[in-house]
């Protein structure tokens, strides 16, 4: 039997060299540093979820009908009436928040280890793009179940467009392709979901792989491992990719399955935060709730929204501010300017600065889980401010102070000398 | 343990701190604060519900075709459906089925949105997945503060809900209640809002059973909200047993491929 499959294999890659070719560059022979630490398991998580976002998305597809006259009650079919319908929902619910959570923490990897660090601007541009990508595919998902949330959720955002000076109207209108969030809108906002941008996903993963394994992985030290090989042209410090980091992130993709699957069967609703409350009431175009509030993984750029004032009663500096909070992240690469990569070697300032980017994006994102009067307000000394309102505002510029003082900072803090080798 | 190890522990701890205080702050969070709160402020009543308890599932559905089922429709809930909590379709059939003539059907009602609307001023809410919207305490309570107030179209008002279109439907069992907010000031001398309930006429039921009927009529609710609910945590278990032997074996596999990793 082994000798017909090994020959069939030979059949197979005497036609299409190709499979065995690609199989040895980025699995069995690509050398990727040997102290990856816990930080690393979020990059093939990441796909991970990808994959489980696209199975659970097919088979939603196949019972969900993007009417507005029928979304909510196909959601609900699809809850009661398809068989194990309801674990396919709350496992594609589920694994939104997921997908941003390992994301974030994939991200925040990034900055702990200077890996978007030359040679790999690429790699965090096009992971930059993927980031993009998921909240464009977070933002038109969330209108589908046709609930209160999805439908005010989704006309506060494409309202953001409406302040772009001059054009905003117009362009919002043709977003919509309605005067308001409507049938029309949930069609297209559906197409953009199922297949533009899980295909424009796809490709940013596979350009963010194929970028990767060009230049190689970087590692909890920074240390560029290329630089030292053996006899045989192997890095020192690099073990194959398969079966070492294959094995590595099973265990690793076991213990997020567990987390997962305990959200998903015993919290789906994970208290409001995934599902929101709201969202199991129908849509109401004529009926605003009474605070609208985005899930949790947009809430820090929605805080930084409210806390921009309007200038000459127009909303777009916060549209504008929010928009940068964003576009910001493609500069970190010519931002930082210290010489090592890793937070291991470096000084006190971007540990410092790094402290504060962290608890001030954590902060922003709770306040913008709540309304701005949560805190009550300042006393008359400081003219009634609301008090949520101005820590927000106080967030955000730190925020930004974070990327805008980066070259000044990473350039004068003391660093620790870098080993030629990894640290075990 | 050499100068070394000792910095990057150091390290190590202050970002597992980093990520750790802020999630088990958004855990204890989410444990603690329920997003639905009343709008009016009123304390909610804890809902001492039972998804198991059968009986009052039961209960609960007998009131709801009794009552709610004429104007609210929970139009995603299938009558077979309350095979799940111990009846027969024979049963369901011969208790239960106004609206529709089929167990098979959905519990739809005659009353089109139009005439809702005409009616009450708002049409009734489909109450399929009212619970979820809502919360159980927020029904609980919702259903229990109905009083007199001969100042809305219906006469009836709410404590949690005030100036809701919807009459007491329960109030034959529940009789008639008035109620005065009065603004008082508390022992440290701040505002409060103190409720003053008063008996107006005896319903059917005394306080206790009006309470268990409410009780009761909120299991279904939740229920409904979610049929699969129950079967879901029992699959959970199962699921996360699996993984757990599942993430053992991995785990030793790791460990024999990694030996000779120095």
């Amino acid at each position: 039997m082994s000798t017909k499959l090994m020959a069939l294999w030979a059949w197979f890659d005497a036609r299409m060299p190709s499979v065995a070719q690609e199989y040895k560059k980025h699995l069995s022979e690509y050398y990727a540093p040997k102290n990856f630490n816990f930080w690393y398991y979020f990059g093939s998580l990441a796909m991970f979820v990808l994959v489980i976002q696209i199975i659970s998305g097919i088979w939603l597809t196949m019972s969900y009908k993007p009417d507005a006259a029928l979304a909510f009650g196909s959601v609900e079919y699809i809850m009661r009436d398809v068989p194990g319908g309801w674990i396919i929902r709350y496992i594609h619910s589920t694994g939104a928040s997921a997908f941003f959570l390992v994301v974030y923490l994939h991200m925040f990897r990034a900055m702990l280890y200077g890996s978007y660090k030359t040679p790999r601007e690429l790699i965090w541009i096009f992971g930059v793009l993927i980031y993009f990508c998921l909240m464009g595919e977070a933002f038109f998902g969330y209108l589908l179940p046709w609930g209160q949330m999805s439908y005010w959720g989704a006309q506060v955002i494409v309202n953001l467009f409406g302040t772009v000076p001059f054009i905003g109207p117009d362009l919002a209108v043709w977003i919509r392709g309605d005067y308001v969030v409507s049938d029309a809108t949930l069609n297209r906002f559906f197409a953009l979901h199922v297949i533009a941008l899980p295909l424009a996903l796809l490709g940013l993963v596979v350009v963010h792989l194929l970028a990767l394994h060009d230049v190689g992985s970087n590692n909890p030290d920074g240390v560029e491992i290329k630089k030292l090989k053996d006899a045989n042209g192997k890095p020192l410090d690099g073990i194959p990719f398969h079966p070492y980091y294959t094995v590595k992130d099973i265990v690793g993709a076991v213990f997020f399955l567990a987390v997962f699957c305990t959200i998903l069967f015993f919290a789906p609703e994970m208290g409001g935060y995934f599902l929101e409350y709201n969202n199991f009431v129908p849509a109401d175009p004529l009926v605003t709730p009474a605070h609208i509030a985005p899930v949790w993984y947009f809430t820090p750029y929605y805080s930084i929204l409210r806390a921009v004032p309007p200038l000459f009663y127009s909303q777009f500096p916060g549209v504008l501010a929010m928009g940068l909070a964003v576009v910001v992240l493609f500069f970190l690469p010519w931002l930082d300017r210290s010489p090592v990569k890793s937070i291991r070697y470096r000084g006190p300032y971007y540990k410092i600065a790094l402290g504060v980017f962290v608890v001030t994006f954590l902060v922003l994102g709770y306040l913008g889980t709540v309304p701005t009067n949560a805190w009550g307000q300042f006393g008359p000394w400081l003219g009634e401010a609301e008090r949520a309102t101005v820590v927000a505002r106080i967030g955000t510029v730190l925020y930004f102070l974070f990327f805008i003082l980066m070259p000044w900072y990473t350039a004068r803090d003391s660093v620790k000398p870098v080993p030629e080798r990894v640290t075990s | 343990m050499n100068a070394v190890t000792l910095r990057s522990l150091s390290v190590k701890k202050l970002l597992v701190a980093l990520v750790a205080a802020p999630l088990l702050a958004f855990t204890l969070l989410v444990l603690s604060t329920d997003a639905r709160a009343s709008e009016a402020g009123y304390r909610l009543d804890p809902a001492p519900i039972d998804p198991n308890d059968l009986v009052s599932l039961q209960s609960g559905v007998r009131t709801f075709v009794n009552y709610c089922l004429n104007c609210h429709s929970a139009q995603f809930m299938r009558y077979n459906r309350l095979q799940d909590i111990g009846l027969t379709d024979a049963e369901i059939k011969d208790n239960l089925l106004f609206t529709a003539d089929r167990v098979g059907e959905t519990m739809k009602v005659a009353m089109t949105t139009a005439e809702g609307k005409a009616w009450f001023g708002v049409p009734p809410p489909d109450l399929t997945v009212i619970a979820r919207a809502r919360g159980a305490d927020w029904l609980y309570t919702y259903l229990r503060t109905f009083y007199r107030d001969p100042k809305t179209p219906s006469g009836w008002n709410n404590a949690v809900f005030p100036n809701v279109a919807m009459p007491h439907a329960l109030w034959a069992l529940q009789g008639e209640r008035a109620l005065k907010i009065a603004q008082v000031k508390n022992e440290a001398g701040h505002d409060e809002i103190e409720y003053q309930w008063s008996v107006l006429s005896k319903g059917r039921q005394s306080t206790v059973e009006y309470d268990r009927t409410v009780r009761d009529l909120v299991n279904f609710l939740v229920y409904m909200g979610e049929p699969a609910a129950e079967s879901r945590k029992r699959i959970g278990v199962v699921v996360l047993f699996v993984l757990g032997i599942l993430f053992v074996f991995a785990y030793l596999l790791k460990r024999e491929f990694w030996k000779d990793v120095h």
